[in-house]
């Protein structure tokens, strides 16, 4: 009797670790497909970081004066849009070099937003905490209090299915699309062309330019989503850098999964569960090693991207045109 | 007689150049027509412009009789011109049909387009003998085969007239014939074709007339069958050209460098040179003939002490180096070897170099241009006019930057440079690649003349017609082995593409890539 206790204890607790992975990668998901877009096509995306954070802002305040999460959510994805379009206007249109505008843009951003949050709202750069309608709430599945009584499935599907945010479902449900929207359509064989070789969608006629910019485009759309759910969906208001470097282990991601959608997504999975795991262990006495600071496992995505990248994984093949602006050549 | 195309006075400048001047030009429908002319002429110019990849500043296109203004490739492609460029302009990691649809998918879902395209495929492969694996990716294909897929390409899309930009410059003899086969078929079927070449053997068996280019504009139309190599040469350069290099007999010396048992493999363990041996003697041209790729490169590379020796040795007057006992090109240079490099901006000069600091790479601690610890500006710019001088480089400015120069005024200064130092040993990689025929002249004589000065030259090359004119010993590289080695005399074009060709095709080193299908990437 004891036992099966302990047993249905264990798994929940890792329902719940699971329940945590899916709420911290779904940001991830949706900076990576971004990124994937944008990179497919070319065009580095360094600044999935900035994006995001312009969308953290933008939803916040927006919630904070409407009340209303889905205005915020169309505003944060137009502020997210703009700097991308800026980002392929620096590089696409005038061939800049697309690290330097992205990183200009995650600077600007991460200024931008705590120098607006001070002069409108005077709480150090924060965003008043939003109460209720103002935020994305998670919806319950149909059956998940009826199907909980049933032992194993019953809490898988209440916990771990059930529960979340409708953004997570779109970022869950996002990956199949891309997967199909890159292999299976006119749109995805010249995206993946033109990161490749633009001069071969160049010469059979299809501007590089347009395509490009439609890349980088989506990549805002997603950003922005990206940056909804975690300042009005996971949080509640905006804070100062919030963002936190999850637009940079979106770019891991991606890298960790060769640019493929599928291989993305997990990787942005294991990002997800490491970030839950350490969330869990924090400060938890484990035996012989004791407390493990909470820094170290935060780098784990970041060293297991180096070391899994060295060796183990095989060689990831960026795109080949990847980082240079199209020029004809004379 | 009905054109296919009607170029009039067709004007194009690149900020200062004025790459088409004025230029008019009629091709036949149903015919083969070539354009000749030096690198910078003007030719791939034009043809981009009739591509709708470049604008034309002014001047009228027709087609077919009917007027158009291209503005990009599609229109081009609409009006019925299709386009091989000199360097494909292929997607490698995607399979044929892939790339044969980018472009015209037939619609927003590709598997429709797919199906539909894949049997209109199989027709015009077999209508005109272009067969070629469609769910192949283009990395595991061959370079004439890869060729096949830009004309297949052109064709799916519906090209009447054919461009092809300098089309036989990757193959081997044996993959030009097969082509120059694909041409009477295409021409059979009512397709115009419109060949660029420097190579006027070429023109002179495939084309049925000749539009000849120099400096920007055009100088002459002729019927093929009324002309010759030499007058075309002449209205290419605008003066009498020495096509044959005469040469007088060799008098080889004692053996200068000595190769043995040389294997060596690149960083992905492919091994590129197998079990090579040779000898280079004095006063003797040894060629070095193979189709690009086949371990000339690597070597160049072991022999000029740019790679370490990783079996056999290498003895180089007197000294010997093998796997303990490595070298360096800067050793190498000091006991009298000089290496003009196959690809001359990667390793010959520094391209946003002035021409005077690209003039002394590798000769930068002569004592002669320094003083102490400095280098005088002043002696290396003497230097560098010097060379100037004696090899006809132009302009003769030493401050202009290296990337400004032609290619042939660029190798004019790189071979300046490592044969004014007179060395003993000189191995040369491509010499005359990307140069005009001017030029090539030139450097032709300029090699002939170290080896009457008792020079031994290796000479590496996959232009077999400079191989054939300058070796007086031929050695053939193929998938890193001497496939063979033949005294010049004996050698004829044939022969030697036989013994390039023959090897390959047993293991090709290209089919042994892992190659990566759609499919398996999007499985992944």
């Amino acid at each position: 009797m004891n036992e099966v206790t302990t047993l249905s204890d264990m798994w929940l607790t890792l329902l719940l670790t699971l329940d945590a992975t899916v709420r911290l990668s779904t940001p991830l998901i949706l900076a990576a497909m971004a990124g994937l877009f944008s990179e497919r096509s070319g065009v580095v995306d360094i600044g999935l970081e900035g994006k995001m954070l312009a969308a953290c802002f933008a939803s916040a305040t927006i919630a904070h004066f409407t009340g209303s999460p889905w205005l915020a959510l169309g505003g944060a994805i137009l502020a997210s849009l703009s700097l991308s379009i800026i980002h392929g206007f620096a590089t696409i249109t005038h061939k800049g070099d697309q690290i330097v505008s992205g990183v200009a843009l995650n600077i600007l951003v991460s200024g931008l937003t705590i120098i607006l949050g001070l002069t409108w709202f005077r709480q150090g750069g924060q965003t008043p905490a939003l109460t209720g309608d103002g935020r994305i709430m998670s919806i319950d599945l149909p059956g998940a209090e009826l199907l909980n009584s049933i032992p194993f499935l019953g809490p898988l599907y209440k916990e771990l299915i059930s529960g979340h945010n409708i953004l997570v479902y779109v970022a869950f449900a996002l990956v199949p699309l891309v997967w199909w929207v890159l292999y299976r359509t006119r749109f995805g064989l010249r995206l993946r062309a033109v990161g490749e070789n633009p001069n071969a969608v160049d010469t059979a006629g299809i501007s590089v330019v347009s395509l490009r910019y439609r890349a980088v485009m989506i990549g805002g759309v997603l950003c922005g989503i990206a940056g909804t759910y975690i300042a009005i969906a996971h949080n509640a208001q905006f804070t100062r850098d919030m963002t936190a470097g999850a637009g940079y282990i979106a770019l891991a991601a991606l890298i960790f999964g060769k640019w493929r959608p599928l291989t993305v997504f997990m990787a942005c999975l294991l990002f997800g569960f490491l970030q839950a795991f350490s969330m869990r262990i924090e400060g938890v006495d484990l035996p012989v090693v004791g407390a493990i600071p909470v820094q170290v496992i935060e780098a784990v995505p970041y060293l297991l991207t180096v070391i899994l990248l060295a060796g183990f994984i095989g060689k990831a093949i960026a795109p080949k045109a990847i980082g240079k602006p199209y020029v004809k050549e004379r | 007689m009905s054109f296919a195309i009607e170029l009039q006075n067709i004007d194009k400048r690149f900020g200062a150049v004025r790459a088409n001047d004025q230029v008019t030009m009629q091709v036949e429908q149903g015919s083969i027509h070539g354009i000749v002319g030096e690198n910078g002429a003007g030719k791939s110019t034009l043809m981009s412009i009739l591509y709708g990849f470049y604008q034309a500043d002014s001047g009228s296109i027709k087609v077919f009789d009917k007027e158009y203004w291209f503005n990009d490739s599609q229109q081009a492609i609409a009006a019925g011109i299709g386009m091989v460029h000199q360097h494909f302009m292929l997607v490698d990691n995607f399979t044929v049909l892939e790339n044969v649809i980018l472009g015209a998918e037939g619609g927003y879902l590709l598997a429709d387009g797919i199906a539909k395209a894949r049997k209109e495929l199989q027709r015009l492969a077999n209508e005109y003998g272009l067969d070629v694996d469609l769910d192949a990716t283009i990395d595991s294909l061959s370079v004439g085969l890869q060729q096949r897929v830009e004309i297949l390409k052109a064709l799916y899309k519906g090209a009447k007239i054919l461009i092809l930009d300098e089309p036989t410059g990757v193959l081997t003899p044996q993959e030009t014939d097969e082509l120059f086969k694909i041409f009477a078929a295409l021409k059979e079927q009512g397709v115009t074709i419109v060949l660029i070449t420097h190579k006027l053997r070429e023109i002179m068996s495939v084309t049925d007339q000749v539009s000849v280019m120099r400096q920007g504009t055009m100088v002459a139309h002729v019927q093929t069958a009324e002309t010759s190599e030499g007058q075309l040469a002449e209205l290419m350069v605008g003066r009498k050209v020495l096509l044959d290099v005469s040469k007088g007999e060799s008098e080889p010396g004692q053996v200068l460098l000595k190769a043995k048992h040389i294997n060596w493999q690149d960083h992905h363990a492919v091994p590129r040179l197998k079990n090579i041996n040779l000898e280079l003697r004095a006063g003797e041209v040894l060629g070095v003939a193979g189709v690009s790729g086949n371990g000339q490169s690597e070597l160049l590379q072991v022999l000029s002490g740019i790679s370490p020796i990783q079996q056999g040795s290498v003895e180089v007057k007197g000294h010997t180096f093998d796997k303990s006992q490595q070298t360096t090109p800067a050793n190498m240079r000091e006991i009298g070897m000089a290496h003009v490099p196959e690809d001359r901006h990667k390793m010959g000069m520094i391209t946003d170099f002035s021409a005077a600091e690209s003039a002394i790479l590798g000769y930068q601690r002569d004592p002669a241009l320094n003083q102490g610890w400095w280098l005088k500006p002043e002696l290396v710019a003497q230097r560098c006019s010097d060379l100037m001088q004696a090899f006809d480089v132009r302009p003769a400015d030493v401050t202009l930057k290296s990337a400004n120069f032609s290619g042939g005024n660029q190798q004019k200064l790189i071979l300046a440079r490592e044969m004014e130092h007179n060395p003993d040993v000189l191995l040369i990689g491509q010499p005359t690649r990307g140069v005009d025929v001017g030029a090539i002249e030139f450097i032709h004589k300029r090699i002939l003349d170290m080896r009457d000065a008792g020079k031994a030259v290796l000479l590496v090359s996959v232009e077999l017609e400079e191989i054939l004119s300058l070796s007086d010993r031929i050695i053939v590289l193929c998938d890193g082995e001497i496939t063979g080695r033949m005294a010049a005399e004996d050698a004829d074009e044939r022969s030697l593409g036989m013994l390039m060709a023959n090897a390959q095709k047993a293991h090709d080193p290209l089919s042994q890539q892992p190659s990566q299908t759609q499919e398996q990437e999007a499985q992944a």
